[in-house]
This record gives structure tokens, C-alpha cells and sequence, in this order.
């Protein structure tokens, strides 16, 4: 055991946990790695590539690490970070990416192949023979990488998205944030305050400083207290803010119940996007390590980690509190952690300060001009060399801090792909000068990590934000702060000396989780790789889950002194978000099962349920697709069955899903003209005509209905799929192009219930609804509209319109009245025969009369392959009527026909493509394709509808209809399109 | 110097101190026979081509920053030729057939992976579609199978069979399309076309064309001018702003492109998917990452990186078809530039003014034409004459009418 | 990205529907002699900028007007939004 003194840990509320299937104690305020250390667990996880031992490197989110598989169960997690993974009862860990025991990997062979794994081999072998990459290579990779598993289950948990409105978001409540947040949240400001972290407080949890005469904590403790009674602020602890998107939308993740054994009301996670006219960047600072040869054992953890653990854990990471600790630095910051670790009164060995003028603070040993040269020990450290005065000698040491100098967290300032800026005297990267707009750097987060710097550019940069968004703005008393020594030299890793073969075999680890070395580095640098972008990819440096935060400004200075440039000329990395992962369960909300897309249920819906009626998605409509009678056992039987009902007697479908746009004005006339290729204008009162629009480019777009009701007064039907598309369309072309024309369009697809009536018996069945409008075909003739009442005084449309290719009506009701107006017409028509049908049968029907679809106008059709031509009217301008009269348009051969299997028995597939009889299968002998198919119960076989090159010119010629995918081979006869009253007698009767 | 298993050995029994650079940085000269501008996988495989295949020399491939760093540095890595089209089938077949020789061609491992692509129907009429697309195929000998409900739970049981909105009826494989390593294959094709003699020169961006007469005689560039015979321009999604400075409009708007990648898992997919009922597309990266990727975000944009909107909606739709892969991390996100054309389809094509030759308009699935482009492109700047493959992508058809419309969608970029 | 509606205020843009260059508006006369060839450069070439790029934003899930936008395309900065019928007042129509 390994807990000291004091910390921010509840030593009245243990906690117990398991790792690997042992069971230890901790206590409320650990995180898993704090706990874990506590417990005297050193070696957590394995790296990616060398299965090399792992222990905690750092505190934070930035861990490359101590990775987990938490939880279990569809619960499982993989590749959670035991640094912020809060404690809680009964929480499980195991390590990954190992296999056997953690102690005894068996992967760890690849660590004795090193030499043979070097960066970017796999580029260079694993070719021969060609077939064993996918067979051999491929999965002996696939299986040897990754490092979690998933559970392959379904996520059980519960996700929220939300969206939040602020004038000023401050991102990251340590004393910069907090400094922030009150000088705004006092000025009235609307502020919200998220961090991370669970608790409040940043870097002042960690430190053993005083803040005037209170412990840093007490501060934290009252400034939260007062932030919390603000009505404007609002705090979000364990948040994270992951990208920032344009115009001040931030996406923010709250783990709203990651820390609870189970979370409550099963919510996980809640997704934020929070729009904030302005924003504090205090995201605080990452520490840097220095790599030496052997640095990557576990044991060996930033030095700023190691005092976090003190400080705010009371932990070590020693196994055995004898063990002495060292802290290696090129710093005064590594300096901080030996005073606070001997504060609590651990053992220690002494700092190891690379400068020539290494200071001295307090009662300890100080190797000056000191390097640690390497490191022993198996599973954990045993001891490190130190290279003092040029002699290496070994120490034994249970533990070993390093401080290389901090990075701030610069990453969302340069998520509008801003450079960040070198600063030779941080040596590190600041924020760039054009980062997103409204974003003001802070604190550590813009190079000013010193607590009384941190506090006052907190303070200022809310005192900014606020004179921007013109509220009054007052400075905050701010608590005293020591000065801090802070001096550090550019110091980035020890080198091997140049003399010694058996050192310059040793490795120095730059990235530990995706072990690239710093020999990895020079490999790449004598390969050419030296663009940044390049090192990192032939690398793979910075590519694993930490994204580089501890690795990558060591690598580019290791790159920079091979190649002779600084720094800034050797390039940074562009950061994107998410600045740490984030669940693809809370992204997308969870396990969204049938509520991915709204339904919209059809105004008959509740009725054809009681109808035991199959349905169909149609985009996110839900369709009556057949009603199966008792008896029916495939769909095949109801679907010939009301298709047989509907041409024989009187059958009814529900049709609402189709667009319907009404048009009123003293234009709509002319607009209509314009709109539609065919000629609209001459469109008696009282009539419905059938139109044709086309796209701008010329081709088909849409087909429809459009009835006058009045005199300036219209009712276009559009297919279900562009209903809500030629609504936009019209919209564009009156408010773009002809804004003089007095004409107003509205959407009325939902408005109206629509019901077609189909069959030789529909007009009996339509009469007895009828309250005495006159229906006779003399006065009510195929292609009629009219306003009227049924049912005793219901308004409603109605229109004599055939799909079917039947005597036909359809009627449109208001929705509300749908319902109601099926279930009658079915229960007074059950003399007639009155059938309900849904849209297999609807296909049924219009495809044996040949009617187009959307199978037959893709977008890639014209009205000439429909035989429609000449509905593309040349006595008017209309969208698209020029270009669909240019080249290539005008010229296209492929007509629509219809199709026979010459064996009555075989059927016709579509998809499969039309070629002359005994022509090879191939490209040059394609001849067209079948769009629908169906059985046809009226002809007694199947049936399709195909384009097929001059296909109006040959009628009878047998052709062959290829199905190579299912290998299929079926001889078709050319019909006409129309298989039924091809007069079209049957829908004027 | 060749690469090999035997080599790596040798290499690393001796400190691999005979590493070679990869490709030299030479300084440009004052004038080439061609000149291809942009080096990314498609000006790269180009000059190639130019140099292997059509035998040419004095060729330089000129690139704004370092060499991949455009859309062949960030791309779902995507390679199939599962097309409808007679305009496209042929094209992508040749590619497709040119990545399965692609490392032995480049001695450069890029990790073509033919683990089937299965594009998911959820309609009948969908399933419709794809049989006439999957018989096209048939038609140009790229294969593919007809996947229904139940061939698919043995496949692939982890998708979400029993509880989607979209019911997932079935799919269209092609086992011969896969991934390949991206990056990989920029260097694949530099590294080969370096040792050709090729000149790749790095940091060197186009500023203007020195055009006289209707002839183009060379390039102004951040290093100098440099006289050309032939330019070819291959830059993807800064197409406009480069053909601009020839004084050419095109039939291209730029827009951003997001892609994804998780943190790394053990295997878990094995193949690439296709959500028939969501923009939704994913396959799992040799490194353990689920790469996956929707549709663009929809407005014209040269920024590099796109909204939050439409990364909820490609995880919708991802958690939608498989919720199991919730608890893994987004990694993360890019946005790239993408030259989305009128029709959906490319344009490979020389120019109104002699000497300057152009090709892009690939939309978001330029990366599994590289090795095709390359060659019709060099064919097409080596004898002035289209390659057979190529033929259709032509610019004058849109003025014909003859476009190339996979999608049906017309002359919105934004649609296709 | 948020649009500054001039009659809504700051909408977010997932209430719009975005078809492309304001161009558009400019549909060619038909009747012209060269009309075929004006419709196609009017149906396919755009001029792309990488900066100020005018276009068309329809307020779909609004008020249903169409708007022009004025937005820089290397930043996504907006710098001003009308509504088309406003534009089309100002042109005279």
C-alpha cells in the first residue's frame, strides 16, 4: 500500500473495485488509477505494437497508458482511461491488448522482433505471394493490433442531446477557469463553467499551494459556492468540451452517469451543443517527458502526475513505501513535485536536473547537470542509471517522476485550423492569433500557467469577454499568490552516447502507447519522412488514443535537431476534434433501434392495423403494403387477390403519401405553365390534367396531377418521394426567378386524407356516399375535379384520376376524416366487394397499364424514354424544356416497353438487363434493363416494364433478359407497356 | 533499392543503417516536357504512368505542401468497382483490376485488402437497383453476389437485424473491392515514380499559367517560373481555384467532406459496409480503428473541416445499423475538400488552351481511382487521344447531354 | 453554423436547405438566339470562390423563404443574409 497523508479523498466512504479479478479497497474521490496505485498496481496494460509492460504515466485525460476494459457485459468499455475514470462500488476493470495474463503476454514476442518491426516495415514486406495478405498477413495484424474489445452488444444505457444558450462558456475550471467564471457570472453575464474532471478546481487540486491565507482548495471551495448560488452560471463538472464548431456552437459531452455503478434512469451520457457568443479557453497545460533509454516501465510517470497523487490522492506510485522515489527534470516544475513528495515525508533519492545551474529548494540531493541514462526493472522500476559528471551509475528506486516542460492545451484554438505559435521562451506551442472566433486563451491554456498569472488572465480575458458583449465589467479581488520559480532549459531527450554499440541499442520512447522511439524518429528522418506530417504517419506517432499529447512536441524537437531547423520551421500538427474520444453511443444517441427516423403514419393507419394489414416503409412513411385474409399464408395470394377485386369490382387505397400542393393566385396560371412541361394553361375550370416536370438540366423529374379547382385556383399531386422536393422547387422558382408572378404555393400533404376508389363498381360505391353532387359520366367525365360534400355535409375533393387504368376516383377528405371514411366506404361497399389494397397491389395495377413509377423516373430518365416526348411543349418556355431538346437528350433511343416471359411460367426479374437473343454477355450488348416487375393475375404471368434501345420499334422480337448475379437467363417477348384496355376505354366508362 | 521481407531482415541485423530515403527533394528546373500539378495520388500515379508506361522523361509533379497531404492523406480508404454506369463500370474495373497488382507493380506494400464491400438494400425497389447495378458488373467481369437477409446474418450478425426502422432485406457484394493503406499508396507511387526520374518537388505551389497565344508555355510557382509542354492539373478540390487562373470555369464545387475514425478495437468488422437507409459507410482500419464516414455537410466550403450536424448524423446512422459499436470512441474527425461535379462523375480531359490538360471532378471517391486515373490521365497527356476507359468523362458532355449521373440527382453537387 | 435570418433572428442552419450559387437566380432568357448554350453554363459551371461566395439558403423547416447569404467559404464566416425577394425589390422586380 501506497496512500499517504492528506489528498481530496473520502476516507470514511471505501470503496471496493476489482482489476484483473482481484478485489481491493480505495475510497470516494479516487479515480480508478488513483486507486489502483493505492493498491500498489504498477503495471496496467500493455503498448500497441511491443506489448511492452504499462503503468499510469499521467492524471489526466492525456493518458497514452493505463487503458482498460471497464465494466462488463453489454457494458463493456474499451480503452477507458483509469487516470479519470471516477471510482465507484462494485466497478470492474481488466487491462487489453494482451494475451494470456497481463504478467506473462504471450504477444510480448514482439518485443525480442523489435529490430525486425522498425518503422514502416510493413510497408516494405508482406507482399509475396500476392493471396496471403488477405488469407495470412491481414489477420495475424488485425488480431496482433487494436487494443480494446467491444461486447457486441447493443448499448443498454440512455443518451440525451441537448442545446444550450450562454453568453460566455468557459472551458476548464481550475484557477484560470474559476477566475473567469465569477468575474463573469458577477457581472450578470449568462456563464457556463465545464471541466472534465468531476471535480472543480484544475491544477489547484493538485498543488499544495496557499491562495492568500487559505489552502488552494478553500478557495476553490468558496468561489464554487458562490458560482453555485449565481442563477446566471452554470457549472458542469465531468463535461467535456470536444470541438469547436462554427459561429460559437461547441459540442460538449456530460457524463452524467459514468460514475455510478449503474446509471441513473439508465442515462450515460448527455450530448451539449452549446452556442456561446464568447468563450475562455482555461484548459490548462499536459506535461512533457524526456525520453531515455528504457524510459517506458511502469513507474516511471510525469512528475506533475506523481505530485497529483501526493497531493490530491495521497498516493505513490511506489509498490512498497520504502522504495525511494526520483524526479528527473530539465526544470524548476520537477523541483515542486520532490518538495511536496518529501512534504508528506516520502523517501527520496534526489532530482536529476539536466542544468548546469540546477537549483536547489529545500532539504534533498540535486544531481545538476544529471541525466537518467536508463532504467531496469521487469514488471515495474527497479532502479534507474544516472549519468552524473559523466559517470553512469545504477540507484534503485521503486518510483520515477519526469518533468519535461507543459504544453498547453492549445487544441480547440486550433480547431479552425490555426497554427499555434512557438514560444521560444515557454518552449511550447501557445494559441494562434486567428483561432475561432469569440475564443479567448487563458492560464496555463495560453502559456500563463503560473497561479497568479492563471487567475489574472482568467479575470481579464472574462473582463474582454464582457466588454464585447457590452455588459458592465468589474475586476474580482483576486486571492495573493506566491511567485513560482518556473525556469526551464530545452532539454528534449537523452541521447545514447556515440561510443557505446550495446546503448545505442537501447530504445528511448517518444509515444508509449504506439512505441515509436526516438530511433523510430531518425529511422524517418533518414528515410526522407521529415515533413511532420509524414514522420507522424510513417510513425504512427501521435495516432493512437491519446492523439500525441504527451508525444508530439518531444518528437518534433527530436526532428528538428536531426535536421538542423527549429521548431516552428519543423512544423506542428493540425488538431481536430474531439479533443479526447467520445462514445459513439452519445453522438448518436444511443441504441436509437426503430426512432433512427421519424414514422409518418398515413390518415387510415389506425384502421388498417385493425385490418391486419402488413406495412411498408415508403421514405419515412409507414404504407398499407397488403391485408392479408384469414387463410392467406403468402403475400402473393392477397396481393392477386385485390388486384383480382379492384378489376373486377371496387377496391380502395389509401393514397395520402402522395404530394399535394395547392397554388392559388392570378398567375398560378402561368406559373403552372412554366413549372410543368406540358401545357398547363389552356387547363379547363372544373378539369385535372396529367403533367410532366422536368429538372433544369432537361431530365424527367416528376409526374402528377394538377386539377383547377377555381379559376385562379390549383391542386397539384406529386409522387410520395418528391413531395416536399417540387414544393421547394416551385418555391425557388417563385421567389428566384418569376417574383412577379401573384402566385402562393402551400404544402398540403398532410392536410388532406386521400383515398383512391378503383374499379368498374367504384361509382356505385362512391355514390352511396355522395350528398347529391352529380357523379354521371356525362357530368363528371374521366379527368373531372370538383368540390363538394359527402356523408351528409363533409367537404371534400374529389377527382377522376386512374392509376389503376380502372373507372377511378380519388376523393381527399380532411385527415382527420381518413379514418373514418375508409372504414364506411369498406363496410357500405361490402356488397360491391368493396377490397381494400395496399401498394403491392397499387404496383400491381399500374405496372399492368404501364403507368411510370419511381422505378421508371430515376433522375437519369427523360419523358422521351417514357414515350412522353411530346408532352414537352415547344409553344412555351418551361423548366428544363431547352436543355431536354439538346444532344444527346434528343437523340436517346431507349424507349419504355413492356415485357413477357415467352414460358408463362418463368418470371421476370427487375434489374436484369435486356440483350438481343444469342448476343454475348457483355457491355457493348447491353440493351437496356427491367425497371418493375410484378405477377400479373390479369394476364396470368409475370409481366415488366424495361427501357430497352428503340424499344417502341420492336414489339414481338424476343429478347433475352440476363440475370448473370442470380444467375438467371429468362427469354422475354417485347409488348406494349400497356397490358390492359391499351385504349384506355375502361377508365372513361 | 528493392524492399522485401529479406531486406527488412538484412536491415534490421544491421541497425538499418541502408534505409534509403524514400524519394529525393531536388530542386525544380527551369523546364519539363510535363508537368503535373498536385501531388496527390492522382498527380502522383499520373506522372508514374507517365514515366513506366508511356515512357516519357523530364516530368515534375509540383505540390503546394508535402507530398499526400490532400485528400489521399485523409480518406476512408475505400476501393471498389461496383458501378451502374457504362460510363464509369469499365473505368473503375480497371482500377480495381490495376490495385490487385498494385504492390507488385510499385514494390511498395499498400495494403490492398479485397474484404468485400456489401452495400445494404432495405426496399424491394432498392434491391432492384442494385440488381441491375449488380449485373452491370456482371457485364464488365467485376463480379458481385446478391446477399439476401439470411447470407447476411452468417456474414455480418452484428448489424441490426431485428429492431431497425429500415429493415435490412439484403445486400450487394463484391468481394474482389476492400480498403488499401492511403498513405500507403502516395508514397507507393512517389517513391516509383522518383526512382524514374521523376521530380517530385514539395512545397512549391502554382500561383499562375504563363499562357500565350492559347498555348500554354509553363507555370509561375512559389519557387519560380517553370516552362512546361504539358501541364496536367490534378488537385481535387482546389480544381476552381487553380483552373481559375487559366481563365476556366468548371462544373465543380467545392465542398467539405467529414470522415471519422475510432480509437483502435480488436477485429470487429471485417468487411466494408454500406447503410442502404442512412449516409453511413464503415470498415475497420488494419490498426484496429473503425473508419467511417456520410454524406458531405452540403454547402460549398474550402475550410477543411465541417459541423457538428452532420457528425450526429453519420453516428446516428451508424448506431442505427449497429448499436453494438456504441461503446467505442470517435478518435478523430477531418474535413476535406472534395470537387463534387454536376453529374457526380470526373472529368479526365484536356483543355480549350494547348498544353493545359485537366482531371477532377471525383467527388468523394477519387482515392480507388488513383491507379486508373493515373494511366488514362497519362495516356491522355502522352498521345493527346482519350484512354478507352475514359472516354466518357469528357468535358463537353455536359453540353451534349450525355452526363454520367449515378445518382439521378442533376446539376447539384450537393445531391450527389 | 447559425443563420442570421433578417426576419427570424439567428437560426441554426439544420432548419436550411442549401442549393448552391446565387447565380442561380439569373435564369437565361429562352428565347435568345443562343439560349441552348446559356442554359448550359448557366445548369453546370459555377465560379467556386475560396472566399466571399454568394448563395442560396431556403429556409425549409421556416418561414419558407428563400434567402441569399453572404458567407466567406474559407472561414464559414457569414456576412450578411437578405431575403431574395428584398434582392429582387432592389433589381427593380
Amino acid at each position: 500500500m501506497s496512500r499517504i497523508s492528506g489528498g481530496i479523498i473520502n476516507r470514511d466512504a471505501p470503496i471496493s473495485f476489482s482489476f484483473n479479478g482481484q478485489n481491493y479497497q480505495a475510497f470516494e474521490g479516487d479515480t480508478l488509477a488513483s486507486a489502483l496505485l493505492a493498491n500498489g498496481v504498477q503495471l496496467v496494460g500493455r503498448s500497441f505494437k511491443y506489448h511492452r509492460p504499462r503503468g499510469i504515466l499521467s492524471a489526466g485525460s492525456e493518458e497514452p497508458n493505463a487503458l482498460v476494459q471497464l465494466g462488463r457485459g453489454a457494458r463493456l468499455e474499451p480503452n477507458a482511461r483509469a487516470t479519470v475514470t471516477e471510482l465507484y462500488e462494485g466497478l470492474t476493470a481488466n487491462s487489453q491488448n494482451h494475451i494470456g495474463p497481463l504478467k506473462r503476454d504471450l504477444m510480448a514476442i514482439n518485443d525480442l522482433f523489435a529490430p525486425f518491426l522498425s518503422a514502416g516495415f510493413y510497408y516494405k514486406t508482406f507482399m509475396w505471394p500476392r493471396a496471403f495478405w488477405e488469407k495470412l498477413y491481414e489477420p495475424a495484424i488485425r488480431r496482433a493490433a487494436g487494443l480494446g474489445r467491444l461486447s457486441f452488444k447493443p448499448d443498454p444505457d440512455q443518451y440525451d442531446k441537448g442545446f444550450l444558450h450562454c453568453d460566455l462558456l468557459v472551458i476548464g475550471g481550475g484557477a484560470a477557469g474559476l477566475a473567469a467564471a465569477l468575474t463573469a457570472g458577477r457581472a450578470g453575464a449568462k456563464v457556463i463553467l465545464a471541466d472534465e474532471d468531476f471535480h472543480f478546481g484544475g491544477r489547484l487540486l493538485s498543488e499544495s499551494y496557499t491562495l492568500g491565507d487559505a489552502l488552494a482548495l478553500e478557495w476553490v471551495e468558496t468561489v464554487l459556492a458562490e458560482l453555485n448560488s449565481l442563477p446566471n452560471v452554470r457549472l458542469m463538472p465531468r463535461t467535456t468540451i470536444f470541438g469547436v464548431y462554427d459561429h460559437g456552437i461547441f459540442g460538449a459531452v456530460e457524463r452524467v452517469g459514468d460514475h455510478l455503478p449503474t446509471p441513473h434512469k439508465g442515462l450515460r451520457q448527455t450530448l451539449w451543443r452549446i452556442t456561446s457568443k464568447q468563450s475562455i479557453l482555461a484548459a490548462g497545460a499536459v506535461e512533457r517527458h524526456i525520453p531515455f533509454a528504457n524510459n517506458d516501465r511502469p513507474g516511471v510517470m510525469l512528475a506533475g502526475a506523481m505530485r497529483a497523487y501526493a497531493n490530491r490522492w495521497a498516493v505513490t506510485p511506489v509498490q512498497s513505501a520504502r522504495d525511494p522515489i526520483a524526479i528527473f527534470t530539465n526544470g524548476d516544475d520537477g523541483h515542486r513535485t520532490a518538495l511536496d513528495l518529501l512534504a508528506k515525508g516520502v523517501e527520496l533519492l534526489g532530482v536529476i536536473d539536466t542544468r548546469a545551474d540546477a537549483p536547489r529548494f529545500g532539504d534533498y540531493e540535486v544531481f545538476a547537470s544529471a541525466k537518467v541514462s536508463d532504467s531496469k526493472g521487469r514488471h515495474g522500476l527497479a532502479a534507474i542509471e544516472i549519468t552524473h559528471k559523466g559517470q553512469p551509475k545504477w540507484h534503485k528506486v521503486g518510483a520515477l517522476g519526469v518533468s519535461g516542460g507543459w504544453n498547453p492545451n492549445v487544441h480547440l484554438s486550433s480547431h479552425h485550423r490555426g497554427r499555434p505559435i512557438w514560444d521560444d521562451d515557454l518552449l511550447a506551442f501557445v494559441p494562434p492569433k486567428d483561432g475561432p472566433k469569440g475564443l479567448i486563451p487563458a492560464g496555463a491554456a495560453a502559456g500563463r500557467g503560473c497561479t497568479g498569472d492563471a487567475l489574472s488572465t482568467g479575470m481579464n480575458a472574462a473582463i474582454t469577454a464582457l466588454g464585447i458583449l457590452g455588459l458592465p465589467a468589474h475586476k474580482i479581488s483576486l486571492p495573493e499568490t506566491l511567485s513560482e520559480a518556473h525556469k526551464q532549459e530545452a532539454f528534449w531527450h537523452v541521447p545514447a552516447t556515440a561510443v557505446d554499440k550495446k546503448r545505442q541499442r537501447k530504445r528511448a520512447w517518444v509515444d508509449f502507447q504506439n512505441d515509436v522511439t526516438v530511433k523510430d524518429i531518425a529511422l524517418a528522418h533518414q528515410e526522407n519522412m521529415r515533413p511532420v506530417e509524414h514522420l507522424k504517419r510513417w510513425t504512427t506517432l501521435g495516432m493512437a488514443t491519446d492523439q500525441g499529447k504527451t508525444a508530439n512536441i518531444t518528437a518534433l524537437a527530436v526532428m528538428a535537431e536531426l535536421t538542423g531547423k527549429t521548431i516552428p520551421e519543423t512544423g506542428t500538427t493540425i488538431f481536430r476534434p474531439p479533443y479526447t474520444g467520445v462514445s459513439l453511443s452519445v453522438l448518436g444517441g444511443g441504441d436509437i433501434g426503430q426512432n433512427f427516423r421519424p414514422k409518418r403514419l398515413t390518415p387510415t393507419h389506425k384502421w388498417a392495423c385493425t385490418r391486419g394489414a402488413v406495412f411498408v416503409e415508403a421514405g419515412q412513411w409507414m404504407r398499407a403494403q397488403y391485408f392479408p385474409k384469414p387463410g392467406e399464408t403468402h403475400w402473393r395470394q392477397s396481393v392477386d387477390r385485390e388486384a383480382l377485386a379492384v378489376r373486377a369490382g371496387v377496391g380502395v387505397c389509401d393514397v395520402t403519401t402522395l404530394g399535394k400542393i395547392d397554388l392559388q393566385g392570378k398567375d398560378a396560371t402561368e406559373f403552372l405553365n412554366r413549372i410543368y412541361a406540358n401545357m398547363m394553361g389552356t387547363l379547363p375550370l372544373g378539369k385535372v390534367r396529367y403533367g410532366i416536370m422536368l429538372r433544369e438540366d432537361g431530365a424527367l423529374y416528376d409526374d402528377g396531377t394538377c386539377a383547377r379547382l377555381g379559376e385562379n385556383h390549383y391542386v397539384v399531386t406529386t409522387t410520395t418521394a418528391n413531395a416536399g422536393l417540387v414544393y421547394r422547387k416551385m418555391e425557388f422558382a417563385h421567389q428566384c426567378l418569376w417574383p412577379e408572378l401573384d402566385v402562393q404555393i402551400i404544402s398540403a400533404t398532410d392536410a388532406w386524407a386521400q383515398l383512391a376508389i378503383a374499379g368498374p363498381r367504384s361509382r356505385e360505391l362512391l355514390a352511396r356516399i355522395n350528398d347529391g353532387f352529380d357523379i354521371s359520366n356525362e357530368a363528371f367525365p374521366f379527368m373531372s375535379c370538383a368540390e363538394l360534400t359527402i356523408c351528409q355535409g363533409l367537404s371534400a375533393r374529389l377527382f377522376r384520376i386512374s392509376f389503376s387504368g380502372e373507372l377511378a376516383y380519388e376523393i381527399a377528405v380532411p385527415a382527420r376524416y381518413g379514418n373514418a371514411l375508409i372504414e364506411r366506404l369498406i363496410e357500405i361497399g361490402q356488397d360491391l366487394g368493396a377490397t381494400p389494397y395496399g401498394t403491392e397491389t397499387l404496383g400491381v395495377l399500374r405496372i399492368e397499364k404501364g403507368h411510370a413509377a419511381g422505378n421508371e423516373i430515376t433522375g437519369q430518365t427523360s419523358a422521351l424514354m417514357l414515350g412522353l416526348g411530346n408532352m414537352v411543349s415547344k409553344k412555351k418556355d418551361s423548366i428544363g424544356a431547352i436543355m431536354s431538346r439538346r444532344g444527346e437528350m434528343a437523340t436517346e433511343s431507349k424507349r419504355l416497353v413492356g415485357l413477357r416471359p415467352i414460358n408463362p411460367n418463368d418470371p421476370v426479374v427487375a434489374g436484369s438487363h435486356l440483350l438481343k437473343l444469342g448476343s454475348v454477355l457483355s457491355l457493348e450488348h447491353d440493351e437496356g434493363w427491367i425497371t418493375s416487375a410484378c405477377y400479373s393475375p390479369h394476364v396470368g404471368s409475370a409481366i415488366g416494364l424495361g427501357y430497352l434501345d428503340r424499344g417502341d420499334a420492336r414489339i414481338a422480337e424476343h429478347i433475352i433478359a440476363a440475370n448473370p448475379l442470380e444467375g438467371q437467363n429468362i427469354r422475354l417477348e417485347v409488348v406494349s407497356p400497356h397490358f390492359i384496355d391499351p385504349e384506355g376505354e375502361r377508365l372513361r366508362d | 533499392m528493392e524492399f522485401s521481407g529479406f531486406r527488412v531482415i538484412k536491415e534490421a541485423l544491421t541497425s538499418h543503417k541502408g534505409w534509403k530515403a524514400l524519394w529525393r527533394d531536388p530542386a525544380p528546373q527551369p523546364d519539363y516536357d510535363f508537368v503535373i500539378v498536385g501531388g496527390g495520388g492522382h498527380g502522383l500515379a499520373t506522372a508514374y504512368n507517365l514515366a513506366k508506361t508511356y515512357q516519357k522523361s523530364r516530368i515534375a509533379v509540383l505540390e503546394k505542401g508535402w507530398l499526400g497531404s490532400g485528400n489521399i492523406g485523409r480518406n476512408t480508404t475505400i476501393i471498389r468497382s461496383n458501378y451502374l454506369l457504362p460510363g464509369n463500370q469499365p473505368f473503375y474495373e480497371l482500377s480495381m483490376k490495376l490495385w490487385e497488382r498494385q504492390e507488385q507493380d510499385l514494390n511498395f506494400n499498400s495494403m490492398v485488402s479485397q474484404r468485400g464491400i456489401i452495400n445494404l438494400f432495405h426496399t424491394d425497389a432498392q434491391r432492384d437497383a442494385y440488381r441491375r447495378r449488380g449485373n452491370a458488373m456482371h457485364l464488365t467481369g467485376a463480379g458481385g453476389t446478391l446477399l439476401n437477409q439470411s447470407d447476411l446474418r452468417k456474414l455480418v450478425p452484428f448489424l441490426n437485424f431485428d429492431n431497425a426502422r429500415f429493415p435490412i432485406k439484403g445486400g450487394l457484394l463484391q468481394q474482389r473491392a476492400g480498403t488499401a493503406r492511403h498513405d500507403g499508396v502516395a508514397w507507393g507511387y512517389a517513391r516509383a515514380a522518383d526512382k524514374l526520374g521523376v521530380d517530385i518537388i514539395q512545397n512549391c505551389e502554382v500561383t499562375g499559367f504563363c499562357i500565350k497565344k492559347g498555348k500554354l508555355l509553363g507555370v509561375e510557382t512559389t519557387r519560380g517560373y517553370i516552362g512546361a509542354k504539358k501541364v496536367g492539373v490534378s488537385v481535387a478540390g482546389s480544381s476552381s481555384r487553380i483552373m481559375a487562373k487559366a481563365g476556366i470555369r468548371l462544373p465543380i464545387e467545392t465542398h467539405v467532406l467529414q470522415a471519422f475514425v475510432s480509437e483502435g478495437l480488436k477485429p470487429t468488422i471485417p468487411n466494408v459496409i454500406t447503410f442502404g437507409a442512412g449516409h453511413f459507410y464503415v470498415s475497420q482500419s488494419d490498426k484496429g480503428g473503425l473508419v467511417f464516414g456520410g454524406d458531405i455537410d452540403g454547402y460549398n466550403s474550402y475550410a477543411q473541416r465541417g459541423n457538428l450536424p452532420v457528425v450526429e448524423e453519420v453516428i446516428e446512422s451508424g448506431m442505427a445499423l449497429m448499436p453494438m459499436i456504441g461503446r467505442a470512441k470517435l478518435l478523430r474527425s477531418w474535413g476535406g475538400q472534395v470537387d463534387m461535379s454536376m453529374d457526380g462523375s470526373p472529368i479526365i480531359d484536356k483543355t480549350h488552351i494547348d498544353g493545359l490538360y485537366f482531371n477532377g471532378g471525383w467527388c468523394y471517391g477519387g482515392f480507388k481511382a488513383v491507379p486508373a486515373a493515373g494511366i488514362t490521365f497519362a495516356h491522355l497527356l502522352a498521345t493527346d487521344t482519350p484512354h478507352d476507359t475514359a472516354a466518357a468523362y469528357r468535358f463537353d458532355r455536359f453540353n451534349r447531354g450525355a452526363l454520367i449521373d449515378e445518382n439521378g440527382a442533376g446539376a447539384q453537387p450537393n445531391l450527389h | 453554423m447559425i443563420i442570421p435570418h433578417p426576419l427570424l433572428g439567428p437560426r441554426d442552419a439544420q432548419e436550411f436547405t442549401y442549393l448552391g450559387d446565387a447565380s442561380l437566380m439569373a435564369r437565361p432568357d429562352p428565347y435568345s438566339e443562343s439560349a441552348e448554350a446559356e442554359f448550359c453554363n448557366y445548369v453546370y459551371l459555377r465560379d467556386n470562390p475560396a472566399g466571399i461566395h454568394r448563395e442560396l439558403w431556403f429556409h425549409e423547416q421556416g418561414d419558407r423563404s428563400w434567402l441569399i447569404i453572404t458567407r466567406d467559404t474559407l472561414t464559414h464566416e457569414i456576412l450578411g443574409a437578405e431575403l431574395v425577394s428584398a434582392d429582387k425589390l432592389k433589381a427593380g422586380l
